[in-house]
């Protein structure tokens, strides 16, 4: 036998919608910047964030970024190329393309094409994939502001 | 140019640009952002020393 539907069990139902909608998050229209500035974010490292007029932190994450890169380069890091082999160095090639415009140019000037077998050169490998990696949060980041959910 | 790093000094320099993107890219507010960054940091550098002292009471 069906419940008879009351007043109050009416006015719970419409109470749970209204909480629901108050939880659910506001949303954020995608726009031409949000798909520009990690874009631009990514090739340059901290320009997502300097085109977003956020000057300070775009500079500290260019610095950050570029300087990972330049002493993972100085400790003889060797640079991933394209390749479809072993999957921790499709993983590698994945890191190393996150810093955009200075992964291209390493592969134009042939930097870190080495193969230097000491702990240097492991830790150079290390810092150039994670430069990369850390370029792509950063490019992120980028667009999260541009979304408007990060001031 | 070649830069020799001891394992040590490595580990700062990185810990040091990694825990900077951190704090920029995970926290809203400027002070939040250079406490997240020194807290990152401490652990970097925290983990290095602890992660030393486990190796070496191993090695014994």
């Amino acid at each position: 036998m069906a419940k008879p539907t009351t007043d109050k069990t009416i006015d719970r139902a419409a109470d749970k919608s209204r909480n629901a909608a108050a939880v659910t998050e506001p949303e954020y229209p995608l726009t031409t910047m949000a798909v520009v500035a990690p874009l631009v974010g990514w090739l340059i490292p901290g320009g997502g964030h300097i085109l977003l007029k956020r000057y300070g932190r775009g500079i500290l994450l260019l610095v950050s970024v570029v300087a990972m890169f330049l002493i993972g380069l100085g400790m003889q890091g060797r640079i991933y190329k394209p390749n479809g082999g072993d999957i921790l160095d499709i993983l590698g090639f994945v890191g190393d393309v996150g810093s955009g415009a200075f992964y291209l140019l390493a592969r134009i000037m042939d930097w870190g094409n080495v193969m230097a077998a000491n702990a240097a050169a492991d830790y150079g490998k290390t810092f150039l994939i994670v430069a990369g990696l850390l370029n792509f949060i950063a490019a992120a980041d980028a667009h999260h502001i541009a979304l408007g959910k990060k001031p | 140019m070649t830069i020799n790093l001891s394992h040590f000094s490595a580990a700062v320099v990185f810990a040091l640009f990694a825990s900077v993107v951190f704090g920029i890219t995970q926290k809203n507010s400027t002070i939040e952002q250079v406490k997240y960054g020194l807290q990152c940091f401490a652990m970097f550098v925290g983990g290095v020393f602890l992660a030393g002292w486990v190796m070496a009471l191993i090695r014994r």
